[in-house]
């Protein structure tokens, strides 16, 4: 298997990440989930949890995992007032997909890792979806998925943010 | 590229046993959830510690309306004034006429020997957030059971029923809003008496009379208010109003749309109502039909 040229060009060396801050990206996510969206705009609004999880599975696997993903989850159906698991059960499967296929999209470029990212966050709608149904609820229409587009579209900027701490600066190389 | 890795790193159980795992545990919380209903303090506990969270994140919202309170011109506030004055009287009145009525009407209660029917403890909350939920129509309070809010209260704003409290934590409550799939007010056509039951249908502006016969007297523009028979809503309070009337022979029953009274997406306060009425005693279910032996079952049957 030869190796893509990309992989041999000169690369930085990241910084470590520290745990707090995977702790309070992930907070801040949460947070940002339960600002007052409504009306079209809350058709749009990506799952920001199930984002920035999904890029701490997917940079940090043997960090972040299942039970970030399930507590958050739990949170997540209290804050919305939704049936308790829906959200944990969810979040639990695309850390799962997070996990098993970190390898495979941290291979790609920025820009083809949202190829790859878009079908797990509409895993992620699809599953919470389907427990609804299951629970008697309505079918919202297609625009229900339009907040995994978006938060696809997202990708990219949200691991460039992401990653800045671990950029080593020029005091810590002296 | 590896698969697997080496043994001498400790990875404990591999990933689709952790996810099998976990997903059992939120199946089990799903069916737990849905099915009974034990899952009470738990939840309590998650919503304590959601709460902080949920009260700055609607910080920005609160200090953009309070600026834009601020910044009102004189003009609409003398205007408001005058408005809210000129009202006030108009209410005055009414107020006098519904005080004479309603003694009036407890003297007329008493000589017939009914319960007291009317319920004036009320008091006023606001509205945290609308429900984040698309699959349901739902908006959270900032009061909890701290404040003595209990479920099944209903809530209204000044122009008619809004919902019903359906979960309390301590310092926020969930009112499901009348328009959700899963809400039903027994309804009443104060022009001739028809009862009937109005349902949500998940869609912001709309509700249905459900089961209504083709040839009810049942008209465009009719007010409908609460019945008062499910001992959840008072009655008397204006609920909707009648939209649209479709009759179709080819259905049993008349399909009969409606628009909510109630300022169901835009208040930013509402009133919940005080607590259910005493209602007399469920009378006892009926005992069973005595069970016959097989044996005479089986020989009735050959």
């Amino acid at each position: 298997m030869a190796l893509p040229l990309r992989d041999l060009a000169p690369q930085e060396i990241l910084l470590p990440v520290k745990p707090a801050f995977i702790i309070g990206t992930l907070l801040a996510a949460f947070f940002v989930n339960l600002l007052p969206w409504s009306g079209y705009v809350l058709w749009l609004r990506p799952d920001f949890v199930a984002l920035v999880l999904l890029y701490w599975c997917i940079e940090q696997p043997r960090r972040v995992g299942f039970l970030a993903a399930w507590l958050l989850g739990l949170l997540m159906d209290v804050a919305d007032g939704a049936l308790f698991g829906q959200h944990a059960l969810a979040y639990s499967i695309l850390a799962y997909a997070g996990i098993v296929l970190h390898r495979r999209v941290r291979m790609f470029p920025l820009s083809l890792q949202v190829l790859q990212v878009i079908p797990l966050l509409l895993l992620n709608d699809l599953i919470v979806l389907l427990l609804r149904l299951g629970a008697g609820g309505d079918f919202p229409g297609m625009k229900y998925f339009l907040g995994a587009a978006i938060g696809g579209a997202l990708w990219a900027p949200v691991s460039v943010l992401l990653k800045l701490p671990q950029h080593p600066t020029r005091e810590s190389d002296v | 590229m590896e698969h697997t890795p080496p043994p001498f790193f400790k990875t404990g159980p591999s990933a689709t046993a952790r996810l099998l795992i976990f997903a059992v545990l939120s199946l089990a919380l799903l069916i737990t959830d849905a099915r009974f209903k034990y899952l009470h303090t738990l939840r309590e506990i998650a919503s304590i510690i959601v709460y902080p969270l949920q009260r700055i994140a609607i910080a920005p919202a609160v200090i953009a309306r309070r600026t834009a309170e601020f910044f009102v011109s004189n003009a609409s506030l003398r205007q408001e004034n005058a408005r809210l004055a000129q009202e006030s009287l108009a209410n005055a009145a009414l107020l006098l006429q519904l005080k004479s009525l309603q003694s009036e009407n407890n003297h007329l209660r008493g000589l017939l020997g009914t319960r007291e029917r009317v319920n004036n403890d009320v008091h006023a909350a606001e509205i945290l957030y609308a429900a984040r939920d698309p699959f349901s129509r739902k908006i959270v309070l900032d009061q909890g059971s701290q404040q003595d809010i209990k479920e099944g209260q209903p809530v209204i704003d000044e122009r008619g029923v809004v919902g019903q409290v359906t979960r309390v934590y301590p310092w926020v409550s969930e009112v499901t809003l009348i328009t959700d799939k899963n809400h039903l007010v027994p309804v009443l056509n104060p022009r001739n008496g028809l009862r009937a039951v109005l349902a949500g249908t998940g869609n912001d502006g709309t509700m249905e009379l459900q089961f209504v016969p083709l040839n009810a007297d049942f008209q465009t523009g009719d007010q409908l208010v609460t019945s008062g028979i499910d001992g959840v809503y008072p009655p008397g309070l204006p609920v909707a109003e009648i939209g649209n009337v479709e009759r179709n022979a080819a259905y049993l029953f008349a399909r009969i749309y409606c628009r909510p009274l109630g300022g169901v997406n835009a208040n930013t306060q509402v009133l919940v109502v005080g607590a259910a009425r005493p209602m007399p005693e469920r009378p006892p279910e009926q005992a069973p039909a005595p069970v016959r032996p097989k044996k005479s079952r089986r020989g009735g049957g050959a």
